[in-house]
């Protein structure tokens, strides 16, 4: 991949201001968390959503599994889990910081690579099916999987699950900026990687198939190989999310956090749309918009904020499915690398 | 895991009888969302939350002192008009666009739905107690609520004039042509756009009716109506379009597995397990069909 000059500059100015961001809306240090792993599951869901054209609401099982996964190993390292979910709210063992890091440390990795190896797995049956067939099917995972975890004792059955809490280290603010510091080293980890491969020929297959999965099939493309490389992707970097989310949230309930397709599994589709699909940039965009839109309105329409929700949903759906990049490239096709020829783009526009 | 269910017969009887009485209403749904899958070519994520308000349709006329029964007839009147301005105002937009599109409309409109009962009603479980008391079956083993039966045999009533209607009525003559070629229809004279208004309102008064003989049989709350989508798609998928005896007979299918699932894996694995059995049949039909190098589309 070649990095332009412009781009380098992009690149160094963003950097710099996630690394400041903290220090400089020291109140928000929470939400920018929450903007990091938002943005990480709208990019991941692009890679088989937009540019492959598999529109997934199953994202959230890995996200989910990440959560539990992370939480569940982070306690049981050190403690018996059984014990530490009966106990509930009450903090019958205290992790010190050494065994909280530590544990962090596996859980996330535990938490990203088990939904990688999940989606591989289940990958060949449900992605043998096409267009509605998964995205129905692949909301049904999501649900079932947050009925079940809702019935599953040790990892707190429809109680939830307590997190261990962040250990005295340092100042009063410390765990927001660890969890800050977390979560955007991995929304960069993700860029770095999403957009290595957006410069692969990998890409150029997920988008043929997406165009047509027939004809790339008789190009002598493997789809199926490459679809669930794609969903493994995904998987990866929503497990990893996912379990970031648990430790800030701190609490894990089965249907309302970990596998909530109702509001996160829209969630990440719906940025992804409101910021274009099948572009780098805009799930990015989108999540940023959302983020911010979302908060203002919990904030001044507390208690109408999921009929607003709906609401947007529809809007953002019939009003405006091509999204904000969508909507630049329309205006500003030079921009994006398009020749348009005066001439054709005018009698276009006499034809309507 | 519990397995009286075989060591005690009659406790079998029971949830089959249990189930197919269940599975007439799924079914009832199921129908709805055929219909307007077939004509449309729409999947309505919302068809669980128009059944819930439905529902609660019913569970006001219950709360105000009228029997709740009368909700059969109140709801379906009242949904009706419900359906068509939600064809108005969206479905509309979203008729000719992608699948995915039309999905996720849906999806927000059901998201809106779910928080305006919750605003409206509460989010307590409720239910329109019908006092129609109960059969004994068998030596009074078997216990079967009269609402059951009633709902039951409604559900059948409601599908049968359905079903004339479709045969001999003008509109439903032109619902069908929409079905077979909206284009043929549209040039040999039929508004296909009224058509499919009122197809969506159709639909969305067969949601009424069943909601209302939820109310009556069962509880609802806000938040229950995706399991209902979930179930009527999956007796959708199970049966093909337009065939209604294949409906009814996936639909009671559903409702036994429910009812044996309860039993055998706990009431708290019941949601769960309708979703991973729609799980599990999509797979199984995917790996059949690609055996013939096609797929679910």
């Amino acid at each position: 991949m070649s990095i332009s000059k412009n781009n380098l500059i992009l690149y160094f100015g963003i950097l710099t201001f996630g690394i400041a961001a903290p220090f400089i809306f020291p109140a928000f240090k929470v939400q920018l968390s929450i903007l990091c792993v938002l943005i990480v599951l709208a990019t991941t869901w692009n890679i088989q959503g937009g540019e492959m054209g598999y529109n997934s609401f199953g994202n959230i099982l890995f996200y989910g599994l990440g959560m539990y996964l992370c939480a569940s190993v982070q306690v049981g390292m050190f403690f018996p889990l059984a014990e530490w979910t009966e106990s509930g709210g009450e903090k019958t063992f205290v992790h010190t910081p050494a065994q909280f890091f530590q544990g962090m440390a596996v859980g996330l990795l535990v938490a990203a690579v088990v939904p990688t190896i999940v989606a591989g797995l289940i990958g060949y049956s449900i992605l043998g099916l096409r267009g509605h067939y998964f995205a129905i099917c692949t909301l049904g995972l999501g649900v079932a999987a947050g009925e079940i975890s809702g019935g599953i004792e040790i990892i707190g059955a429809g109680q939830g699950f307590t997190t261990p809490p962040f250990p005295d280290v340092g100042s009063l603010d410390s765990r927001g900026e660890f969890f800050y510091f977390l979560s955007f080293f991995v929304l960069v980890l993700t860029f770095i990687a999403v957009r290595g491969i957006y410069s692969t020929r990998f890409k150029l297959i997920l988008n043929a198939i997406r165009d047509n999965e027939d004809k790339a099939e008789a190009m002598g493309i493997e789809t199926m190989k490459y679809k669930i490389v794609g969903w493994m992707i995904s998987a990866f970097f929503c497990g990893l999310a996912g379990g970031i989310m648990g430790g800030l949230v701190g609490y894990i309930d089965s249907t309302d956090v970990a596998f909530d397709g109702r509001e996160m599994g829209v969630f990440m589709v719906l940025m992804a749309i409101l910021g274009g699909k099948g572009t780098l940039w805009g799930p990015i965009i989108g999540a940023t918009v959302f983020h911010i839109f979302k908060e203002g309105f919990w904030t001044f329409f507390l208690g109408w904020q999921y009929v607003a929700l709906g609401v947007l949903i529809v809007v953002i759906v019939i009003y405006f499915p091509e999204g904000i990049m969508g909507w630049l490239r329309e205006k500003y096709p030079e921009r994006f690398g398009e020749v348009v020829d005066e001439k054709d783009r005018k009698a276009q526009v006499e034809l309507k | 895991m519990d397995f009286m269910v075989f060591q005690y017969p009659m406790i079998s009887v029971q949830a089959c009888l249990d189930g197919i009485l269940l599975g007439i209403l799924f079914a009832l749904i199921a129908y709805g969302m055929a219909l307007q899958w077939g004509v449309m070519n729409i999947i309505n994520i919302a068809q669980g939350d128009l059944v819930i308000l439905g529902g609660y349709i019913a569970y006001f006329m219950y709360l105000y002192g009228i029997h709740p029964a009368w909700g059969v007839i109140v709801s379906p009147i009242i949904m009706f008009f419900v359906g068509i301005a939600i064809y108005k105002l969206v479905i509309n937009k979203v008729v000719d666009r992608d699948l995915f599109i039309s999905i996720l409309a849906t999806f927000g409109i059901s998201i809106l739905f779910m928080q305006l009962m919750n605003f409206a009603f509460g989010a307590d479980v409720v239910l329109a107690n019908s006092d129609y008391g109960t059969t004994m079956l068998f030596n009074s083993n078997v216990v079967l609520p009269n609402s059951k039966i009633f709902s039951a045999f409604i559900s059948i009533l409601f599908a049968i004039c359905l079903v004339i209607y479709m045969k001999k009525s003008k509109l439903g003559r032109a619902i069908r042509a929409t079905a077979q070629n909206a284009r043929a229809a549209k040039i040999l004279g039929v508004d296909t756009e009224k058509v499919y208004a009122a197809t969506f309102g159709i639909n969305a008064a067969l949601c009424g009716v069943a909601g209302a003989l939820i109310s009556i049989t069962f509880t609802i709350h806000p938040y229950m109506g995706l399991p209902y989508t979930i179930r009527s798609f999956m007796i959708v998928i199970v049966a093909g379009l337009g065939n209604l005896p294949g409906v009814a007979m996936s639909g009671m299918g559903l409702g036994v597995f429910e009812e044996f699932a309860d039993y055998i894996l706990g009431t708290e694995f019941r949601i769960g397990s309708v979703f991973l059995l729609l799980v599990l049949i999509l797979v199984y039909r995917r790996f059949k069909l690609s055996r013939k190098r096609e797929y679910l589309k």
